[in-house]
């Protein structure tokens, strides 16, 4: 009974998740201007990073939680360093 | 198919379930307005639906699922959860000032002007409707 339930709903939450990916990335590409598609990769990575901690829920294995670690962490630094790009025409100044 | 590593009971594969549709369903919907919303300053504040509950919602049943299902207190999901409630303000006050300091310097005309501190402090004191330019 348990395993239906959590099946169920690992499976409908995947389905969200990548439905919610792909619109980020649609926003990504069709994005007016630079900003928005910055948001849209931040959206997208954050998305990926619960699809990833799901992945984990439905197959039981912590390993996955290391990876959204991961992905959290480098995405933040990215969106930082790009939003920086944005506002002074360099990173690292 | 995707096999659950422990059998939990049954009160405990609700919650989970529940906790993670809440959380990708939270997080369905800030990308659906974030494809949606028409301008840029609008469009900034959908995502974080995902970014607060989405996060939250996931990391709670991941949660429970590992605590019950390991006989044990699992509660590292939390440090993503603080990192990411952390660093997304962080992240979109960058953007939308970069994007403010974008829309002013190519002169788009629906952004509101920079103010002068020293200017505002004039205003504030003389009164309102004083300033001349």
């Amino acid at each position: 009974m348990s395993a239906i339930i959590l099946f169920t709903a690992v499976s409908i939450a995947q389905l969200m998740l990548a439905a919610a990916m792909a619109i980020a990335s649609v926003r990504m590409f069709r994005g007016p201007r630079a900003q928005d598609r910055i948001i849209g990769l931040d959206t997208l990575y954050i998305n990926a990073m619960l699809l990833l901690v799901t992945f984990g829920i439905g197959t039981g294995q912590v390993i996955y939680f290391e990876s959204a670690l991961v992905i959290g962490m480098l995405g933040f630094v990215a969106t930082v360093a790009l939003a920086k790009f944005l506002m002074r025409g360099e990173v690292i100044e | 198919m995707i096999q659950p590593a422990a059998d939990i009971p049954v009160w405990a594969a609700i919650a989970v379930a529940f906790f993670l549709l809440v959380g990708s369903g939270l997080a369905l919907i800030g990308a659906i307005g974030f494809l949606r919303l028409p301008t840029f300053y609008e469009r900034i504040h959908a995502p974080t639906l995902g970014t607060s509950w989405g996060i939250g919602g996931v990391m709670l049943a991941s949660m429970i699922f590992f605590t019950v299902s390991s006989g044990r207190l699992v509660f590292h999901e939390i440090l993503i959860g603080i990192f990411v409630t952390v660093t997304t303000p962080i992240t979109f006050m960058l953007l939308a000032r970069a994007a403010l300091h974008r829309d002013r310097a190519e002169g788009n005309g629906n952004v509101p002007d920079k103010q002068n501190k020293s200017q505002v402090a004039t205003d504030v004191l003389v009164g309102s409707g004083s300033r001349d330019v």
